[in-house]
């Protein structure tokens, strides 16, 4: 029997002890003996959270197929037993082995939303590693960090020892030889670093330095030493047929978020929306064939014994190939009773007659996310969705027998009016309405509108990236004006209004376009408390304010400017294939209320053309 | 085909809880390409149902479910498969075919539990000298007890539900009134017998093994499609007849 971390007490007096006795089916286990590498792969949230991440079954997966090399999954453990451990001193551990963190080789972070930086503190904190990488001596973890957040590292630039920038399924391996190499001739922390810097995609924050203006902007940003490249380039897997892909991810005891298998069908996306930052740092799209979806499908069900699977990419309905998976799991399935989840679908017909096969129709929703209420806006923002296809989407569903909608919105958005506001009411009305055109006998009761608006954050490499953000008071106004217009429609009885937390979305964007300055801040709300920020039974913006105070940072600086054209931003380092040019141009096209084509029906050369694959050297309809 | 499975949960599998064994045999049964049924309707969920739900940090020998397949499958190539896909600490012991009827479901039938009582390691009380004291107690012809019910306190007498007891190198041997008409609890017995002391030991001072489940076969016209014999246990002076869960279905070969 595996020998655990944590006493018997100690899991039997905390919530879902589960969370920590790894031994899951198809977790993997090896002799450490037998091994090079130990990987500690962490994502900084609770497990449930954390087990519902494909990026990190992918990985786990891949390194764990090097026979040299055994990664173990390690995730936050819930405030109960945080509590504990630092009153017994028990350091963190990893969940294969139960061994101590602090004796692997490698701590890598995924980095998938702003707000578990300071859960990111409290990982490296219970671990016993120093929290700054500076005062890391070579027998502690190599820290890295990746995933959408690491796009702009630098808030968390002071913390890590190496950033992986892009998609982990290219030069990992690179990185592991390098490291057996330099452990073997006894080479230096710093010199492994220094040696690091020069494979690809590999950003090593303390060979750079940023100096600043007077006016706080940033003056310089450049390698401390010659032989270090000045410019990160960002790893994208061009081939995804051929990409490795878990056969037998690991099966949580407990309910997790995600508890089914997800099928990754493609990657990137073709909409161009200029929010939107997966649309853009993902670019170009690249889809898997079928032939090796569906191999994957029946492997990963037989290997899980899972009850659902999920198809994911940004926009389903763009995967060429949509109809020829999704019949061939509604036929290969059925008897065994397996669910087919189909999230972000355009509706449509296709879509409409297909969601009638996997679903109940009188218990589903349909989904629509026009993102701002008026045309006008949408235009702004790219998203090309006309209230004409939403209109007709909706009008078609509930001739088929549905009668709930939930629609999603954003405020806050630039360029912005009271008006653009209120026409989401006026298009949840206009939804009700085609709803009651239908005769009563045929209609399936009332229909059940919910409206959820959620609060526009600025992110990096996206070609809102430049724009100012609001005032708490003022976010809250603009959804007490939605909220008041709803409640002057015809069918105000048939539609819902939720909105979120104000206050969380301006950290949001402190953090999401910070830069190195940033870092004293999370670091004096750490010591301050904060820890799970995503969660808002913990999440405490007093508490925040202060630490900005007493790190002396002026938090109106990173939210409340719309930055300078030619500033440099705290990014402007790392290339993604999108240019900044091509941003500046749909900044400026967003302002004069111009749509730019998707990738599938014009080129509009945002620069990732330069990875040569995907739907960049498809033949255009 | 109804069939019941028998298993072991022991060593880490103690901290799941019992939905999530459910949830766990859910997946087993698919990776082990098991036929099983399912309801019928727009969600249909496999049809299966637990004997006696296991509290979080107890193991057990014998944990029974009952389920009911569309093929039809021999017990050894069915044990074989559950184990194969299975995790370290969860063991399938039994795949028996049972009776149809709603009258022979496990969770109908429960009525007695065995269970071995040991004490963590510091825990051990140390006043008292432990098999004189089982011995003591066990002698009563009362024992009194005040439970707590959703209303009010109302004393009770648990010593009917106490089948036997006695004391076995290093640990305590209970075997229980459990199910629905009469369910008494190990660690109530345990906490009652050390409070006769002034011991109030920690929650966490036992380690509490269930070794087997019963039904009563004495009282109650079963279907009995194997000759129970050895397995079958007389209570002298007692019509109750205790026949292990397992007992009461056949090998499916």
């Amino acid at each position: 029997m595996r020998k655990l971390a944590l006493s018997d007490e100690i899991l039997l007096s905390i919530e879902k002890p589960a969370r920590y006795i790894g031994g899951e089916v198809n977790s993997v286990m090896k002799e450490k003996d037998e091994v090079e590498i130990r990987f500690a792969m962490c994502f900084p949230d609770v497990y449930e959270i954390g087990m519902s991440h494909l990026g990190i079954q992918i990985l786990y997966d891949m390194f764990n197929r090097r026979e040299d090399v055994w990664c173990e999954r390690v995730y936050s453990p819930w405030v109960d037993l945080d509590k504990l451990m630092r009153e017994k001193q028990i350091p963190l551990f990893a969940l294969e082995s139960q061994d101590p963190i602090r004796e692997f080789d490698f701590l890598g972070i995924t980095l998938q939303y702003e707000m578990c930086y300071t859960n990111v503190l409290q990982i490296l904190d219970l671990s016993g590693i120093p929290l700054l990488a500076a005062e890391r001596t070579q027998d502690c973890p190599i820290v890295i960090g990746g995933g959408p957040c690491a796009y702009n590292p630098e808030p968390l630039a002071v913390f890590f020892d190496l950033f992986y920038i892009g998609e982990g399924e290219t030069v990992y391996d690179e990185l592991f030889d390098l490291y057996k190499q330099c452990k073997g001739n006894g080479v230096s922390r710093k010199d492994f670093l220094r040696r690091a810097a020069q494979i690809p995609g590999i950003y090593v924050p303390s060979l750079y330095e940023v100096t600043y203006n007077e006016d706080g902007t940033i003056a310089s940003f450049a390698p401390t030493e010659p032989d270090v490249p000045a410019v990160i380039e960002k790893q994208v897997q061009m081939d995804m047929t051929d990409a490795p892909y878990p056969d037998a991810p690991v099966v949580p005891f407990i309910k997790v978020t995600q508890d089914r298998v997800v099928l990754e069908i493609q990657r990137g996306c073709i909409r161009g929306c200029r929010f939107c930052q997966a649309g853009m740092i993902y670019r170009p799209l690249r889809e898997r064939s079928l032939v090796c979806l569906k191999e994957h499908a029946d492997k990963m069900l037989a290997s899980t014994g899972h009850e659902e699977i999920s198809l994911s990419s940004l926009s389903s309905s763009d995967y060429s190939e949509l109809p020829g998976i999704v019949n061939y799991l509604i036929d290969r399935y059925q008897d065994e009773k397996i669910n087919i989840s189909l999230p972000s679908l355009r509706i449509d017909a296709f879509s409409l007659d297909v969601m009638s096969k996997v679903q109940d129709v009188r218990k589903s929703s349909l989904t629509f996310a026009p993102e701002a209420g008026s045309q006008r806006l949408r235009d702004v923002i790219n998203k090309g969705l006309t209230e004409d296809v939403i209109l007709q989407g909706a009008d078609e569903a509930f001739h088929g027998g549905w009668n709930k909608v939930k629609l999603y919105f954003m405020l806050g958005l630039p360029t912005e009016t009271e008006e653009d506001r209120k026409e989401i009411a006026h298009l949840a009305e206009k939804i009700a309405e085609k709803y009651y055109e239908i005769p009563k006998d045929q209609r399936n009761g009332k229909c059940q509108i919910t409206v959820s608006t959620s609060f526009f954050v600025p992110k990096p490499f996206t070609p809102l990236q430049w724009a100012s953000m609001f005032q708490p008071g003022d976010y809250l106004g603009f959804a007490k004006t939605v909220n008041h217009e709803i409640k002057e429609m015809l069918n105000q009885k048939s539609i819902r209004y939720n909105w979120h937390h104000a206050d969380v979305t301006l950290l949001e964007g402190v953090f999401a376009r910070g830069d190195r300055r940033i870092a004293d801040v999370i670091l004096e709300a750490y010591r301050l408390g904060a820890l799970y920020d995503a969660w808002t039974e913990y999440w405490d913006y007093d508490r925040w304010l202060q630490a900005f105070e007493n790190a002396g940072v002026d938090m109106d600086f990173y939210t409340m400017r719309e930055r300078g054209l030619d500033e440099i931003l705290p990014w402007d380092f790392i290339r993604v294939g999108v240019t900044k040019e091509f941003l500046k141009k749909e900044w400026q096209k967003a302002h004069e209320e111009s749509v730019t084509p998707n990738c599938r029906e014009k080129c509009s050369g945002c620069g990732a053309a330069a990875y040569r694959g995907g739907v960049c050297t498809m033949r255009r309809a | 085909m109804k069939v019941r499975v028998k298993f072991s949960k022991q060593g880490n599998m103690k901290f799941i809880g019992h939905l999530d064994v459910m949830r766990y045999f859910q997946k087993a049964i698919r990776r082990a390409g098991i036929d099983i049924a399912y309801t019928e309707g727009l969600s249909p969920h496999m049809i299966m149902s637990f004997a006696s739900p296991l509290g979080v940090g107890l193991t057990s020998d014998a944990e029974y479910m009952d389920i009911e397949l569309r093929t039809p499958v021999s017990s050894r190539e069915a044990i074989d498969a559950l184990n194969r896909v299975g995790v370290e600490g969860i063991t399938v012991t039994g795949f028996y075919e049972i009776p149809e009827g709603k009258a022979n479901k496990a969770m109908t039938l429960v009525a007695a539990a065995d269970y071995l009582v040991r004490f963590r390691a510091r825990y051990e009380p140390d006043k008292i000298d432990l098999p004189s004291a089982v011995e003591e107690f066990y002698a009563q012809d009362e024992i009194l007890v005040w439970k707590r019910t959703k209303k009010s306190e109302k004393e009770v007498d648990i010593r009917p539900m106490i089948y036997e007891m006695r004391y076995v190198p290093d640990a305590v041997f209970l075997r229980l009134a459990s199910g629905s008409a009469a369910n008494l609890k190990p660690e109530l017995v345990m906490d009652t017998m050390l409070g006769r002391y002034g011991i109030k030991p920690s929650p966490f001072a036992y380690e509490i093994n269930r070794c087997e489940l019963y039904a009563d076969t004495g009282s109650e016209k079963l279907q009995h499609p194997a000759e129970h014999d050895s397995e079958t246990e007389y209570e002298a002076g007692a019509e109750r007849v205790l026949t292990p869960l397992g007992a009461l279905g056949r090998e499916i070969l």
